[in-house]
């Protein structure tokens, strides 16, 4: 029944009837660039915002519980007996705390200013990529007078650019440090609540080192790592419960961050965030559908003359209903691949704005495609039957 | 005019009648008509309007099927086909020929006449060459691809003539084509529907015009749904 011949004249002519229609094509396709559009940024901007947390997040390693320790007025923080108490605490596998200090460290006789981290070597043993040259913190390294340090790309940038960096001494806090390793820069959460902007990069050595220096035996925040199979909840509300004993059961100065948690919570406001977007998509295509509907519909009926005269010449209906189907489709997917263009170029803008990565999403192409074309058809379709059952004798003699 | 060797019977009418429900009211617009056309006739319909003649003709278009009587065309009864079935035999047996010519304005010539053919299913390259042999045959072989805006009336009727003719087919079926012609231009397309005739093809031509319808070999008067043979010297 149907031939190339057939196919193909119909889509140069629903190219011609675009053309020769210019404006209200245009108009007609708006609602379906737009909704297309706005799918195809949206999900790609939410993808890509999403994919970083939760990145930042898994850099924190699932499965792990953070502490911040604050002062309070009875309390300033953290000392080794509490971080012991903390490791009793059902399900706890092992702590690692960290202690933080923000100081003057000399390089070549230049002073700068530097976030100082105490860690211990189960940070090290925990986070093993972390390390991109020499050596990572080890227990020999941690008798508070060994002084090493490892420093990350943020310093070795500002301070000793192109100088050879591990072996080097550089003074901190007024002490001689040795550097033995570097780092990648910390992208971590809890690198995002220390404003670190005026800070000339961040150096890690024993977390006994930073108390000596600091002259304080308090411990602002601790990593919690979990024995295999633990329920993160349970040992969150243990810590919890654990930590509000520790500050005379007053619950304002500390906070517990369960990654995991954050995590479900995080997949679960993706989730609800991409149906929205779905919800909003389909209203968009609905009002673009409708605008596509009535362009074809105006359009049978300003052809009524031309489906009268190819069904004299000799087409059936069905050739009839498809040429219009083949324009209303061709219509919406011009429209639905316009749509996707501005939509990665919106996405593509707000991903430099938001100095996120930006990742096409191919699923979204796929779906805004799809979406146009189904729309194409689902609203294409009352218009085409409607040429399709025009008397030939009423469709010629019209005017 | 020269006696023409006449074929068999490609078209004949049985008591054709036909009839609208008008409300109430019954309108009976044609009331039997009998009629038979053989291969190679110049056949004029002549008459007024409201005389049914543009029912007859959407009949014998197979663009209408009759409410009573027997219709055969090259050997088929043209009963209550379907719509797709009436389609396929407007394309294979009738080409049209209307007084406005229905060009389709934003095709060239050449795809105007490609159009029946493209849904005969005839294949790309022969229905190029049947497209060029048409055109040059109503002799507008330099204006291919013009457009019809771009193309007198004249020219736009011998793109219509080219059209109807592609498919070969049996019957030329002309609504008054000359009415919205000078008389100039008129008189040349019926040279050229005399041109046509003489190679053997059957022409009906409905009109009201008494001297258009003189130019065909044969005419018949309708008058209020009835037919009767008769020469100009009735009228």
């Amino acid at each position: 029944m149907l031939n190339l011949g057939i196919l193909r004249q119909s889509f140069t002519m629903s190219l011609q009837n675009i053309k020769s229609n210019k404006m209200r094509s245009f108009l007609t396709m708006l609602g379906i660039v737009i909704g297309v559009a706005a799918v195809i940024a949206l999900i790609t901007i939410v993808q890509s915002v999403a994919d970083n947390v939760m990145g930042q997040f898994s850099q924190l390693g699932a499965g792990t519980i953070s502490i911040i320790a604050g002062a309070s007025p009875t309390k300033a923080g953290l000392t080794d007996k509490d971080i012991e108490t903390l490791r009793n605490v059902d399900g706890v596998e092992a702590i690692a705390p960290t202690a933080s200090m923000t100081t003057k460290a000399i390089v070549d006789g230049e002073e700068y200013n530097v976030s100082v981290e105490g860690k211990d070597t189960i940070y090290f043993y925990r986070n093993p990529d972390i390390i991109t040259a020499g050596r990572a913190l080890q227990g020999v390294d941690m008798s508070g007078d060994t002084n090493v340090c490892i420093v990350d790309q943020n310093f070795i940038k500002k301070t000793m650019l192109g100088k050879e960096v591990i072996g080097s001494e550089i003074l901190i806090h007024g002490y001689h440090y040795t550097i033995v390793g570097i780092r990648e820069n910390d992208t971590s959460l809890t690198s995002y609540f220390s404003d670190t902007s005026k800070m000339a990069g961040t150096i890690m050595v024993p977390y006994r080192n930073v108390l000596h220096m600091s002259g304080s035996w308090y411990i602002s925040n601790a990593d919690v790592y979990l024995k295999d199979g633990a329920d993160s909840t349970q040992i969150e509300s243990g810590l919890r419960a654990t930590l509000k004993n520790l500050y005379n059961e007053n619950d304002d100065y500390f906070s517990v961050i369960n990654m995991e948690s954050l995590m479900t919570m995080m997949d679960s406001v993706k989730a609800m965030l991409s149906t929205m977007l779905g919800g909003i998509a389909s209203i968009a295509l609905l009002v673009g559908g409708i605008g596509i509907m009535n362009m074809m519909l105006v359009s049978v009926t300003e052809r009524t003359k031309e489906i009268g005269l190819r069904k004299a010449m000799g087409a059936e209906p069905s050739r009839i209903q498809m040429q219009f189907l083949i324009e209303s489709v061709v219509l919406s997917m011009i429209g639905g691949l316009i749509g996707v263009g501005v939509g990665l170029g919106i996405a593509y803008v707000a991903s430099i704005l938001m100095d996120t990565v930006f990742a096409i999403s191919g699923g979204a192409i796929a779906l805004g495609v799809g979406f146009s074309a189904a729309v194409g058809i689902i609203f294409g379709w009352v218009p085409a039957k409607r040429a399709s059952e025009l008397n030939p004798i009423d469709a010629l003699r019209a005017e | 005019m020269e006696e023409k060797e006449l074929g068999e019977v490609i078209l004949r009418m049985e008591g054709i009648t036909k009839e609208y429900q008008m409300g109430e009211e019954v309108s009976v617009v044609l009331k039997g008509i009998n009629l038979e056309v053989r291969r190679g006739e110049f056949l004029a319909v002549l008459g007024p309007s409201g005389s049914g003649k543009s029912t007859l003709m959407n009949i014998i278009g197979c663009l209408d099927t009759p409410t009573s009587g027997s219709y055969w065309l090259h050997g088929n009864l043209i009963a209550d086909e379907d719509e797709a079935s009436l389609a396929q035999i407007r394309n294979k047996e009738i080409g049209f020929i209307f007084q406005s010519f229905y060009l389709l304005q934003r095709q060239d010539a050449f795809q105007n006449v490609e159009l029946p053919l493209i849904y005969a299913n005839m294949p790309e390259r022969k229905r190029r060459t049947r497209v060029e042999e048409m055109l040059t045959r109503v002799g507008l072989e330099d204006k291919m691809f013009h457009f019809p805006n771009q193309l007198s009336g004249g020219q736009q009727q011998r793109v219509a003539i080219a059209r109807a003719i592609a498919t070969n087919p049996t019957i030329l079926l002309a609504d008054e084509p000359t009415g919205a012609l000078d008389q100039k231009t008129g008189l040349q397309v019926m040279e050229l529907f005399h041109e046509l005739n003489n190679e053997g093809r059957t022409i009906i031509m409905i009109t009201h015009d008494s001297k258009i319808a003189s130019h065909a070999s044969r005419i018949v008067r309708i008058l209020d749904g009835d037919i009767s043979e008769g020469g100009l010297e009735d009228a």
